[in-house]
């Protein structure tokens, strides 16, 4: 039994003898204006403000605790085109170092690289890709959206721990869902699991109609499996695979048991007031993207009111520190790792009415901290931008 | 054949007359009444949408529940278990306290960013304070000048003056403040940080934070170790902190703030109350849906009670006059 008695922590100091000092934060939002591709359900809604709603309950989070010490909150958004992306960012970077980015991968790394992000915190809002926190991670770019080895290290937890071992998987023929699929392989490796068949999802037919006669035939040639794993991060095809498969498996991936940021069931740790408070102002259910963007904005805010400091430096070593943590509503304290930005956190895999497991699966261990045994491990990171 | 019968009615007019201990169970709706002699459920009330806060008038005349999702506070007659009216609490309350007057309950409005102040004999809402988001832990001074509100996202505590119900001072604390306790002198605030993981100590005089407490089970991740509700014992020699999905209680010496002790209990433990004399503590277990008895001598857990579904406030009600 070990005993912590630790008095006056000197940040705390800091903190009540500059309890009155007026601080004004200053945080942007710049979405990049995408085309999606069609996709075969019309019932597909994406809402407009995806990400914008999560930063704007953000926002009145920090405003109501700044409004207790002098801190002030100020958001500035832009939405724009992809041409017109760079010249945004660099106006908004001189007016604010906070940014939270809303895009693709490579337009986030264009923007980290612009000399005026130099001395700026960025937050990935948005892109889940490996390689943001591999080789081309960024000092000044933090990710509170989870990667995709996080998503899929979390059903491969589950899966592992229900001993359904073997997995099929059909994917779909875009980029984003071979990423997918290459991360699901790569879980599988890490937790032991094996893939008994791969499918590719090559249907021109209207599945909205057929998926009854077609998906069996599809996938009566795959072998004996456990799970039916599903890539498609679009939402083509997924919906019309589950109960219609030749025999029939729990299905999970971007379809079945979800893994995610967040999703509308999620209701423990307090997890129903941000829900609804959420819901109050924007009149729908809170998703991934507006998560992670509450979570940056909230971090910034955090660190505002930890340091009564506005400061960009200070701020990102607090933020990077091991004093910081943030309440996040899922039953941990979400952090930051130190070796590629990347928030920890638990990742809810749900269906649309519940969750059925909150990963880290009960059991799976680790040294440091049993969030990290969810996406890249400090020893798996190539990233070296943030070992100075 | 008769002796038989009338032991078993003496035992069971004894049992009418022992004390209680009244549980809230969050997702039944319902009060659990445990007999704090045999240790068994002897009665179950149905109450409001969402029961959690509960307390007794100081004269025990009437309970007091906060019926969460009724967005109600519910006054009951502890004898026939009746809801004899309601009060106007505000949105969504969680916690409340009941002043020293027994005139004000002063009450945190979750959804809202409010404290709601109710005069029970008028039943009229007196003031509405703003305070930070989720308002959730209450406490009241002993010398009834100060009432405390813990907000759990904006993680202060909030210091407001009874006389004007104006907020006169903030203490940061860690993240997700669940519970504060005034020590029985007025001279400590405690309050528990859930997330954070600790309980902060603050001096009443100068509002600074004077000590902090962390606790460490060996084998038990610390993300996992939740401080959320506490309770003192009379006698000022121990502090039961409960540690919510850690499934244990910790034992603090409150004159040194070291940690003595750790007892397993029921899973994610919310809150707690003693028997009369303090040699009995009952824990709300919300996940097993159940209460651990634990004997305060000898630091141990005798026995558990299944309850209603997630149990989480509990309430002493001595019935011996």
């Amino acid at each position: 039994m070990f005993v912590r008695l630790i008095y006056l922590l000197i940040l705390l100091v800091g903190v009540l003898t500059n309890a009155s000092a007026e601080e004004n934060v200053k945080i942007g939002y710049l979405e990049q204006i995408v085309q999606r591709p069609p996709v075969l359900s019309n019932l597909e809604l994406i809402p407009e403000d995806d990400g914008r709603a999560g930063v704007e309950l953000g926002i009145e989070d920090n405003a109501t605790t700044g409004k207790f010490l002098g801190h002030n909150y100020k958001l500035e958004k832009q939405i724009v085109a992809e041409e017109e992306i760079l010249s945004t960012a660099k106006t908004m970077l001189l007016a604010s170092p906070y940014l939270l980015i809303h895009a693709r991968k490579d337009t986030i790394l264009k923007i980290a690289d612009l000399p005026e992000a130099k001395d700026a915190l960025l937050f990935n809002v948005s892109a889940p890709d490996a390689e943001l926190r591999n080789d081309a991670c960024r000092a000044n770019l933090l990710h509170t959206i989870p990667s995709r080895s996080m998503l899929t290290d979390a059903i491969a937890q589950f899966s592992f721990k229900k001993r359904w071992n073997k997995w099929a998987i059909i994917h779909g023929a875009h980029d984003v869902d071979k990423l997918y699929l290459k991360a699901l392989e790569n879980s599988v490796k890490k937790f032991g699991l094996e893939i008994v068949a791969t499918k590719e999802w090559a249907f021109d037919a209207d599945m909205r109609r057929n998926a009854s006669r077609e998906v069996p035939l599809f996938t009566q040639d795959m072998p004996e499996h456990d799970m039916m794993l599903l890539a498609d991060e679009l939402g083509d095809f997924g919906r019309y695979v589950l109960y219609n498969t030749w025999i029939p498996r729990p299905a999970a991936g971007t379809e079945g048991i979800v893994p995610s940021a967040w999703s509308a069931s999620v209701e423990q740790h307090g997890a129903a007031q941000l829900q609804s408070r959420f819901s109050k102002s924007h009149k729908r259910a809170m998703r991934s993207i507006d998560y992670a963007s509450w979570a940056a904005v909230r971090t910034i805010g955090e660190a505002v009111t930890r340091t009564s400091s506005s400061d960009f430096q200070t701020i990102k070593d607090y933020i990077l520190s091991d004093a910081f943590a943030l309440g996040g509503f899922k039953g941990r304290p979400l952090t930051f790792r130190k070796w590629n930005g990347q928030m920890r956190q638990p990742i809810p895999l749900s269906h649309s009415r519940a969750v059925v497991a909150m990963a880290p699966i009960e059991g799976f261990f680790h040294q440091r901290n049993e969030l990290d045994t969810l996406g890249l491990d400090k020893q798996e990171s190539s990233c070296s931008a943030f070992r100075q | 054949m008769r002796l038989i019968t009338l032991l078993t009615f003496t035992l069971l007019s004894t049992s009418v007359l022992a004390d209680e201990i009244w549980v809230t169970n969050e997702k039944d709706d319902t009060i659990s009444v445990i007999d704090v002699e045999s240790e068994k459920v002897i009665r179950t009330i149905e109450v409001g949408e969402r029961p959690r806060g509960i307390t007794f008038a100081h004269d025990y005349s009437v309970v007091f529940v906060c019926a969460s999702d009724s967005d109600t506070v519910q006054v009951i007659d502890p004898e026939t278990g009746k809801v004899l009216h309601e009060l106007p609490s505000g949105e969504d309350p969680e916690q409340f306290i009941l002043h020293p007057n027994n005139k004000f309950l002063y009450i945190a409005n979750e959804d809202d960013a409010i404290t709601t102040v109710v005069d029970v004999e008028s039943r009229k809402v007196v003031a509405q304070i703003d305070v930070g988001i989720e308002p959730e832990g209450m406490a009241v001074s002993p010398d009834g000048k100060t009432v405390i509100t813990t907000s759990e996202t904006t993680n202060m505590a909030h210091w407001i003056d009874v006389e004007t119900h104006k907020i006169i001072a903030n203490s940061l604390v860690d993240q997700r403040p669940r519970h504060a306790e005034f020590t029985a002198d007025g001279k400590e605030l405690w309050v528990s940080a859930e997330i954070g993981g600790t309980i902060s100590i603050f001096d009443t005089q100068t509002k600074q934070e004077k000590a902090k407490i962390g606790f460490e089970i060996q084998g038990i991740h610390k993300d996992k170790i939740q401080p959320v509700g506490f309770e003192k014992t009379k006698n000022g020699k121990y502090v039961f902190v409960a540690l919510g999905p850690s499934n244990h209680i910790a034992v603090v010496d409150p004159a040194n703030y070291k940690v003595l002790d750790y007892i397993l209990v029921g899973r994610r433990v919310w809150h707690m109350a003693f028997n009369e004399d303090h040699s009995k503590l009952f824990t709300t277990n919300g996940v097993s849906g159940d209460v651990t008895i634990i004997d305060v001598n000898s630091l141990k857990a005798t026995k558990s009670v299944k309850v209603g579904r997630f149990p989480w406030g509990a309430a002493f009600r001595p019935t011996k006059g």
